[in-house]
C-alpha cells in the first residue's frame, strides 16, 4: 500500500540545496528510513539536484520538484525538472582506479546516485525529466 | 562548515566540522589556497567532526591534494570514519589518499 507523498518545490539553485535536504531528511525521519540509507538517500539528493542546477537549465532558471513516500516497505523518491531532456543514467562510471593526478571527478555524482540507492530509473513525462530512486 | 588552522612544527592541522558538499566544498577550496599561498605545503586535515561528504566535497579535497602534489607538498586525512568513509570507499579515493587513523599519526608520518 502507498501513502500519501510529501512534495517540494523550489528553484533549482545551489542556495536551496540546504531547503532540499532538510526536507529529504524529515521525511526520510517520518518514513523510519535506517540512518546508513538515510545518508546515502541525502548523498543521491545533493548530486541530483546540483546535476540540475548545472544541466537541466543551463541558461535560465527552473524549478525541482521532490517527491517521497512509502510503496509497501520500498523509500521512493522522484525528482522532476522541466528542463531540457536530459538522462543522467546515460553517462559512465567514472574509473575509480586511477591515481590522484590522474583522477578526475566527472561523473562521480551519478556513481554515487547508483551507488547509494538500491534501484534508480529514468523517464521523460510531459516535459519533465524525472529521476525515481528506490530505497528498499 | 567550520573551518580552522593550527600551525605546528611539520605541518598546517585543520580541522572540518560538519558538512562538505557542493555550497561549502568551495569555501575548503579558498581556505586552503590561501594557506598553501602564504608558504604552506604539508597539511594534516582533520575529519573527525565532518558529519557528511558529497562528490563536490570530494572534488574541493581532490583539487587542493593536486595542487599540493604540484609543489612537492603533501596532505594526509585523520580521522576518516563512518558514513563519511563508505563515501570515499565507493569512490575509490580512500586508496589515492593518505589516510591515518589520528593527528599525531598523520603528523609522525610527515615528521
Amino acid at each position: 500500500m502507498s501513502t500519501k507523498s510529501d512534495t517540494i518545490q523550489c528553484v533549482a539553485t545551489l542556495e536551496n540545496l540546504a531547503l532540499v535536504t532538510d526536507f529529504i531528511e524529515d521525511c526520510a525521519d517520518r518514513f523510519d528510513l535506517e540512518s546508513q540509507k538515510k545518508f546515502g538517500l541525502l548523498v543521491a539528493v545533493e548530486e541530483a539536484f546540483v546535476n540540475i542546477c548545472s544541466y537541466a537549465y543551463p541558461d535560465s532558471e527552473g524549478k525541482a520538484e521532490f517527491s517521497c513516500w512509502i510503496d509497501g516497505t520500498d523509500f521512493v523518491l522522484e525528482i522532476a525538472d522541466y528542463g531540457k531532456p536530459f538522462d543522467v543514467l546515460s553517462l559512465p562510471d567514472p574509473d575509480t582506479t586511477l591515481d590522484i593526478m590522474e583522477r578526475e571527478i566527472g561523473g562521480l555524482g551519478v556513481y554515487f546516485i547508483r551507488r547509494l540507492t538500491d534501484n534508480v530509473s529514468y523517464r521523460r513525462e510531459n516535459g519533465q525529466n524525472i529521476l525515481r530512486l528506490v530505497l528498499q | 562548515m567550520d573551518f580552522q588552522a593550527i600551525k605546528e612544527a611539520n605541518a598546517t592541522i585543520v580541522t572540518v566540522t560538519g558538512r562538505l558538499d557542493a555550497v561549502t566544498a568551495p569555501e575548503y577550496e579558498k581556505a586552503v589556497n590561501e594557506l598553501i599561498s602564504g608558504g604552506e605545503i604539508a597539511f594534516v586535515i582533520d575529519f573527525n567532526g565532518l558529519d557528511y561528504i558529497s562528490s563536490a566535497g570530494l572534488r574541493g579535497l581532490l583539487v587542493t591534494a593536486k595542487q599540493l602534489k604540484g609543489k612537492d607538498g603533501q596532505v594526509r586525512f585523520a580521522n576518516v570514519k563512518g558514513t563519511v568513509k563508505e563515501v570515499f570507499d565507493i569512490s575509490g579515493f580512500g586508496s589515492i589518499f593518505q589516510m591515518d587513523d589520528s593527528v599525531a599519526a598523520a603528523l609522525a608520518k610527515i615528521a
